[in-house]
């Protein structure tokens, strides 16, 4: 929505405010101003010269010189331009003075242009005289103007007064980001209306004179209305003898400001009132409407209509229609038709002035595929108490303008009518629910600068019909706080109840986290939670795999967002692929985020979530720091017990030899390995990568913040060496194992010291070497109490084909 | 004899002075005080000695032996001084060499920011919790009092998995959850992913992130909103914060605010980052309108409470000067190092 200051002065004569103190004090009081332009900010030093002589410049052929009186002093301009003449009334800028830009359309420059004396083709040149381009503004807002040259001023403008004055541009423009529920700020009066309450000035809207001749316009047309729902109040009226012909310049002018281009008298009224009142309007040509009746109905599906643009348009029962006796002539509240539209010789015009259903409008614009101004005004949901003033208004600016005679009475059918809205009034509640105290008087005195009634016999506060934003308490409480002002509101801090704060037990593993993944040198990536449905191919997931149950996305951006992952591998191996792309070496990521795994598809009830750590590395490092990384985590989450890592995992994506799932009391934790070669190059990543996946969910039933301390042992160590030649199929981990299940009591440790494959070593086997530690909490141990155990072990081992080395 | 052991002394001090490194310190000692040494040897000789005698011959040579005891610690110590001194004269590093670094990793300025967010309002008293990111319209929009048909449920700005289920656009959502709860009274922030259609530029994505907060209580008031997001306002971005509450509308609260801080690069002078105007707009807020409490099953008549809601990518392009919101989903390591 935008307003020229000088259209709102027109409501509110008395204010005085400068472009920036009028944006402050209406974003304050909730008229948002987004930004404003003045017209007049790049023009300095221009006033209203006459030309007295015209010479031609003996050096050029093309340029003039011209002695100009601005006033006080004739100074002498030499110009290029065809359309001076003596006499002529021009605007001049002096020497030091300012334009807004060149002299083609749109050339507007930044800061404007500095104007001084100069010589051209050796002649002195004291100023410049001015197109309309020039002074920053257009043909369509000054359509005298012409096509090329300098503006010329009517004959009665007085020679040395302000020429931006006498133009109407010292103005300024504001765009205005008018709220859903303030559909009445959609038209001047309403911002004026608010612009008089914010600044304490009288509001002085047009007032509408009764209009017409002594005929009644139901003689002319019968309207009837089949869908009372999508159509809740339709006017029309009557104008004869039209007389198709520019509007004035004060109207050009202030639909121009709001970016409205001028047509004719007749459309540029309908346009005028559209903006002023917020009411959009049509005109028929009367004599095109068979039978001299409007019916509003709904379209059938499949119906083809012509709009007055000339574009063929689907219809669907759904679409409201305006039509005739015989025929389709507009589709409600879009756009009129081509087969009743205004031409050059049109003689009797129909006026309409309706209200329809938002909602409808809404979608039926979309359906169509035609969004109009009139379209995006109802579509807000439009007060129909404020069509009969939007149409007699336009029959008054006829008649004012002589474009027509209008014909008296309008045929209005308008069965429920809308009452305005009482709303039941509290000072009390609503300097509590504030935080203030304001009187009663003050607030009511709020409410009556911006039209609300209050009613003491019931002590409620009545809300016209164009304030459809309000209902309740807490909505009369905004209005006074508005205008007592946000900043007047006191600071305070909420008593009542002490509460703890804390974060839940998950948002704190994620934090140990995120700490153990930088601490073991991984930065935290962010991915998207949709993907393209092509991820499973690349991540080589057989046809039958349940993680290509995605769910999709009814409307996606496109395919490579329309799936909802399933797995959080993509995200990060295509975060790698972009590091390895821009050569960034040594790259480690990890990632908090979900996956959304769907309970069934459809998707009936909400998918489950399941928080998946990721981590992803490539560069230095292999699948055993990857592996550290994990440990490392279980560790700080307290997860003490055995996590073993199962080798046969049958990840597609992963290296077959080298993953491993990661399980816990028997219970599958997550995954990790290194990267496929395949997958690695369906990514771009040209070197070995290894990732790892713990799923949050599983790991929060085990992790925990309880430590217990159970003491610094007193009795000293007894340590014993195994070395062993070991089967290459017999894993490290059936070996520890085995140290575990036969270790008895005292074991306390274990470590691998060794671990060679090669020469020295027989052809299938692997030599392999481990430090047993044994202790007891209460005594030395004694050699007998380590010998017996260690027996009992190195049996348990030589029957997994193990043999002992010397 | 008493002669011998001033002989024995002066032998022995003589070859302690003449010892330069710790080992013949450690020779002098065995020849003149080992077992089988000169004091020794003298010691022996007592059984020449008359009784009466012993005594005062005994007590020479333990004053003897004390004496070159004595000197030979004093020098053993003056050895291993100048020789630790030659050691460390010997083991000068140029401390200017690179650091050995533990490469740690980088939290992504999201997280940064949401972690200053967190201890702000958690030591304000508020609990941090989440609510699902694949949402019900009846959640998202309904119980936000965006009824059916109501242009913010526009498809173009709502991603749909079916007519009931979408992927939520807002945390607002959450608020409803845990009204319905019904265990009062309620401060939380509830921060989270939320998803939009709009398409990938350097200041929209379709996914990013939200904060939201609520108080629920008897007795709130438009004052204590405002005084609680100045605190929040002045915690994160400097003491001399001020803020601006500027009327706006959301279907969910009544009566609404938008809030700017004045701009922290200019202190609210106006410059390039605030766009001249001195102020920058962060948040939505307002008093929880009564109509979303009572279908959460809380009485308006007795409780009440306000709402807000912060965009995390703008508090985190904001505070650490990213120009393109792109950078944050990228992962690209040369990013995420800096912070």
């Amino acid at each position: 929505m935008n307003t020229s200051l000088s259209w709102i002065k027109a409501y509110v004569p008395d204010l005085d405010v400068t472009a920036q103190e009028y944006t402050d004090a209406m974003t304050l009081s909730g008229t948002k101003v987004e930004g404003f332009e003045e017209t007049d900010a790049d023009l300095e030093k221009i006033v209203i010269g006459q030309i007295e002589k015209i010479e031609k410049h003996p050096d050029a052929d093309k340029l003039v010189i011209c002695q100009v009186n601005v006033g006080n002093e004739k100074i002498q301009i030499v110009t290029g331009a065809p359309n001076v003449y003596e006499g002529a009334k021009v605007p001049v800028v002096l020497d030091g003075g300012r334009v807004a830009g060149g002299h083609e359309p749109g050339q507007r420059v930044e800061g404007g242009i500095k104007i001084k004396k100069g010589k051209l083709r050796g002649i002195e040149s004291d100023g410049m005289m001015c197109s309309i381009e020039e002074l920053g503004s257009n043909r369509d807002m000054y359509p005298e103007a012409p096509e090329h040259g300098i503006y010329i001023f009517p004959e009665d403008a007085e020679v040395g007064a302000d020429a931006v004055e006498a133009l109407g541009l010292h103005d300024a423009v504001f765009e205005y980001e008018v709220t859903s529920n303030r559909v009445d700020c959609y038209s001047v009066i309403g911002i004026a209306r608010e612009a008089a309450a914010t600044f304490g000035k009288k509001f002085v809207p047009p007032v509408v004179t009764e209009t017409g001749n002594a005929e009644d316009a139901a003689d002319y047309i019968q309207v009837s209305v089949e869908n009372k729902k999508l159509c809740p109040r339709y006017c029309a009226r009557v104008v004869k003898n039209i007389k198709i012909a520019p509007s004035p310049k004060w109207m050009q002018r202030r639909l121009a400001s709001v970016g409205i281009r001028p047509i004719n008298n007749l459309v540029d009224i309908t346009n005028y009132v559209m903006e002023e009142y917020g009411q959009p309007m049509h005109a028929y040509d009367l004599d095109t409407i068979a039978g001299r009746q409007i019916i509003v109905k709904t379209a059938a599906d499949g119906d083809v209509f012509t709009t007055l643009d000339g574009q063929e348009r689907k219809l669907d029962k759904d679409v409201l229609m305006i039509c005739d006796g015989e025929k389709e002539v507009g589709i409600a509240g879009i756009m009129g038709g081509e087969n009743s539209m205004i031409t050059d010789d049109v003689k009797t015009v129909l006026f309409e002035a309706a209200c329809f259903d938002g909602v409808n409008i809404r979608k039926s614009a979309k359906r169509v595929g035609l969004r109009t101004d009139a379209s995006g005004k109802f579509e807000k949901g439009l007060d129909p108490n404020n069509t009969k003033a939007a149409i007699d208004r336009a029959c008054q600016l006829v008649e004012e303008m002589g474009a027509g005679e209008v014909v008296g009475g309008m045929v209005d059918v308008y069965d429920e009518v809308r009452e305005p809205a009482r709303v039941a009034f509290d000072e009390k509640k609503i300097n509590r629910m504030l935080g203030t105290d304001i009187s009663k008087e003050q607030m009511i005195a709020y409410f009556e600068k911006l039209d609300l009634t209050y009613d003491e016999a019931t002590n409620e506060v009545i809300a016209p019909t164009f304030r459809q934003d309000l209902h309740c308490l807490a909505d009369l409480a905004e209005e006074v706080a508005r205008f007592y002002g946000y900043d007047n509101i006191p600071t305070t801090l909420p008593d009542g109840e002490a509460t703890t704060g804390k974060m839940t037990f998950k948002l704190r593993i994620e934090q140990v986290a995120r700490d153990i993944a930088e601490f073991c040198g991984f930065s935290q990536g962010m991915s998207y939670s949709f993907e393209s449905p092509k991820v499973f191919d690349k991540l080589l997931l057989p046809k039958d795999s349940p993680l290509r149950d995605a769910i999709e996305i009814m409307n996606p951006l496109g395919e490579d967002y329309s799936v909802m992952r399933t797995i959080s591998l993509n995200g990060m191996l295509s975060s790698l692929a972009t590091n390895f792309n821009r050569r960034n070496k040594n790259v480690r990521l990890y990632e908090l985020g979900n996956v959304y795994l769907p309970k069934s598809l459809p998707l009936a009830e909400l998918p489950d979530e399941r928080m998946q750590f990721t981590l992803g590395m490539y560069g230095d490092g292999d699948f055993f720091s990857m592996k550290g990384v994990v440990e490392e985590f279980f560790e700080k989450i307290g997860m003490k017990g055995r996590r073993i890592y199962e080798p046969k995992a049958d990840r597609p994506y992963l290296h077959p030899g080298r993953q491993a799932d990661i399980v816990y009391d028997g219970k599958l934790l997550g995954y990790l390995g290194e990267v496929h070669p395949q997958v690695a190059d369906n990514y771009g990543i040209g070197t070995r990568a290894y990732v790892a996946v713990l799923d949050m969910p599983m790991i929060l039933g085990y992790a925990t913040f309880d430590r217990k301390y159970c003491g610094i042992a007193k009795y000293p160590a007894v340590s014993r060496d195994i070395s062993m030649v070991v089967p290459k199929g017999v894993l490290v981990g059936q070996i520890e194992s085995m140290l575990l299940q036969r270790g008895g009591k005292y074991l306390e440790s274990f470590e691998l010291f060794d671990l060679y494959e090669g020469a020295q070593i027989q052809e299938g086997f692997k030599s392999v070497a481990y430090s047993v530690v044994f202790r007891a909490p209460d005594k030395t141990l004694e050699e007998a109490d380590v010998t017996a155990v260690m027996k009992k072990i190195l049996n348990g081992l030589e029957s997994l084909g193990i043999k002992l080395r010397e | 004899m008493k002669d011998r052991l001033e002989q024995i002394k002066k032998e022995a001090i003589g070859a302690i002075m003449a010892s330069d490194v710790p080992e013949k310190l450690n020779d002098v000692r065995v020849r003149f005080l080992g077992k089988k040494g000169e004091l020794t040897a003298v010691l022996k000789g007592m059984k020449d000695v008359s009784p009466e005698e012993r005594p005062k011959v005994g007590q020479m040579v333990n004053e003897t032996r004390a004496a070159i005891e004595q000197v030979l610690e004093e020098t053993k110590s003056k050895m291993e001084q100048a020789i630790r001194e030659e050691r460390l004269k010997k083991e000068v590093i140029d401390v200017t060499l690179p650091a050995k670094m533990n490469n740690v990793g980088h939290r992504h300025p999201n997280t940064i920011a949401l972690e200053e967010v967190e201890r702000i309002f958690v030591g304000m008293g508020y609990e941090v919790v989440e609510g699902p990111e694949v949402e019900y319209d009846e959640y998202n929009f309904e119980k936000l009092n965006i009824p059916a048909d109501h242009p913010a449920k526009d498809e173009q700005d709502t991603f749909y998995i079916n007519k009931e289920i979408l992927l939520r656009t807002q945390t607002s959502p959450v608020q409803a959850r845990v009204m319905e709860q019904g265990k009062l009274p309620i401060r939380m922030i509830a921060p989270g992913r939320v998803f939009r259609s709009d398409e990938v530029d350097a200041t929209h994505s379709p996914s990013f992130h939200q904060i939201e907060g609520l108080v629920i209580d008897k007795d709130i008031s438009f004052a204590d909103l405002k005084g609680t997001l100045e605190v929040f306002a002045k915690e994160l971005f400097g003491p001399e914060t001020k803020t601006k509450f500027r009327p706006h509308h959301f279907p969910f609260t009544e009566p609404s605010a938008e809030v700017d801080v004045s701009c922290f690069k200019c202190g609210g002078k106006g410059c390039r980052f605030c766009k001249g105007s001195g102020w920058i707009e962060i948040l939505g807020c307002g008093m929880v309108h009564p109509h979303v409490l009572e279908m959460c099953g809380i009485d308006p008549e007795e409780y009440n409470g306000f709402a807000f809601g912060v965009g995390l990518e703008r508090i985190a392009l904001l505070k650490y000067e990213i120009d393109d919101m792109r950078l944050l989903y990228e992962n690209d390591i040369r990013f995420l190092k800096q912070f």
